[in-house]
């Protein structure tokens, strides 16, 4: 018989009881609907290096069945399954990571490289926690790609009167350790359907993941076409335009347009906010892969355009950056 | 043997769930008459919702109750949720339907079982 094991407790499973009823049966709060496989209220992870059925992860997105993500209602395991929910945050441990290099790459945006003290298992896109002290965290995304860069990289926007991003700006220095916890969030390449269009809409430091995402697909082989539109208000909003364009000249399948907003926009870049450049350039998004990072407006209002212009919603992968409310 | 099909099989079973709850979604979201009570809810988070109903009025397998059908719905009808949006969901239903080619008297099976949970989800 099969062990669920749960926040250190074992409860052996009954014959025939998904994971839903054999945890609700012993009051562990695990929300549900339909219990039918279908409306994914009840999701969960398996953790600790156990994997759940197959058949428990029908209709999930590939992003979360690549992290082991499952439906409790229809999970009938045969072996042992270590599982955790969604917000459970203690799933993963703190890990100390030495800042090996510091650069600004505009105005406000500092590239920071991180060398993890324990190897940490990620996916270009995704973020992870950085901690200023124990209590005070905030979420920055990775541009770095696995097996491809040696440290992990963040894009940090210096935001007005922020605490931790402050801090990274004016404190932090090469050699020192800092504590980090991930990664987490759905938002990356995931392999197959090589021959899909992929398009990337992002604002300010939201480039950091999809340069990441970018730099992941061509190194899995992505052979069709690659959007990116990076969206600032002015030309100093902009960076890494060198890498990109040195990019373009490599792939002849990326193309990248960067998008200013304010007035006097110079030759080479495409004027207007970046969402309506991008639904200009590709009215017809059916079939497409979209990728939305950054501000969370337009985020909100690029991810229903998108859904409406045709693109399926489990192809919307999307990572709105809201700004903590205690970050003053 | 045909005639021992379910409404389930003979629509396509859970593929055609998946080819049509995209175009149902966009549809209601493009209803201007029922679009608001869509307003700030995460997509994601809708579109399995969608998918859920769907496959019920479809003749799946679900576990819904008459209950769950009230409590799901009790915020919405606070917010004056009455018949005309439950009409305006079921002609986007059929629509969306009709759009994927499937046969009349099936679309009305359809809209029968959608009409069936009509009381419950005006808590009535």
């Amino acid at each position: 018989m099969a062990n669920i094991r749960y926040a250190k407790d074992n409860f052996e499973l009954g014959e025939n009881q998904s994971v839903l009823d054999c945890l609700t049966d012993r009051g562990v709060p695990v929300p549900f609907s339909c219990r039918s496989g279908v409306c994914q209220t009840c999701l969960m992870r398996a953790t600790g290096g156990t994997k759940p059925p197959e058949a428990s992860q029908q209709g999930l997105k590939d992003t979360l069945k690549l992290q082991n993500y499952f439906l409790a209602c229809v999970c009938h395991p045969d072996t042992d399954l270590e599982v955790a929910l969604p917000d459970d945050d203690d799933i993963q441990a703190v890990i100390p990571a030495t800042v090996k290099s510091l650069k600004l790459l505009n105005s406000e945006i500092m590239y920071v490289a991180l060398e993890c003290h324990a190897p940490i298992d990620y996916r270009a896109g995704q973020f992870i926690n950085l901690f200023q002290d124990q209590s005070v965290g905030r979420s920055y995304s990775l541009a770095s790609v696995p097996h491809e860069d040696d440290h992990l990289h963040l894009h940090v926007r210096r935001l007005p009167q922020g605490r931790v991003s402050g801090w990274i700006h004016e404190e932090l220095r090469p050699g020192q350790t800092v504590q980090i916890r991930g990664p987490g969030g759905d938002c990356f390449y995931t392999p197959g359907n090589a021959e899909q269009g992929l398009v990337l809409i992002g604002t300010g430091s939201g480039l950091a993941p999809l340069y990441g995402i970018i730099r992941d697909a061509f190194s899995q082989g992505h052979t069709g076409p690659i959007r990116l539109f990076h969206g600032s208000r002015d030309q100093n909003g902009l960076y890494l335009t060198g890498e990109l364009r040195d990019l373009v000249r490599q792939y002849p399948n990326f193309d990248y347009i960067p998008c200013l907003s304010g007035g006097d926009v110079a030759h080479h870049f495409a004027a207007g906010r970046v969402h309506d450049v991008a639904f200009r350039h590709i009215p017809n998004l059916k079939n497409w892969r979209v990728f939305l990072c950054g501000h969370p407006e337009m985020v909100k209002t690029a991810k229903r355009n998108a859904f409406m212009a045709g693109a399926s919603m489990k192809d919307i992968y999307a990572d709105a950056f809201n700004v903590s409310q205690s970050s003053t | 043997m045909s005639q021992q099909e379910s409404l389930y099989e003979k629509l396509g079973g859970e593929a055609a769930v998946n080819a049509a709850v995209d175009i149902f979604y966009r549809k209601v979201l493009s209803d201007d008459r029922i679009s608001s009570f869509f307003e700030g809810v995460n997509m994601e988070t809708q579109a399995a919702k969608q998918k859920s109903f769907l496959t019920m009025a479809f003749g799946g397998p679900h576990n819904y109750s008459g209950l769950d059908m009230r409590r799901g719905h009790a915020h919405l009808v606070e917010r004056g949720l009455n018949d005309s949006h439950v009409d305006a969901v079921i002609e986007d239903l059929g629509a969306t339907l009709r759009e994927l080619g499937v046969k009349e008297e099936l679309i009305a099976q359809v809209a029968a079982i959608a009409e069936s949970t009509r009381n419950d989800v005006l808590n009535r």
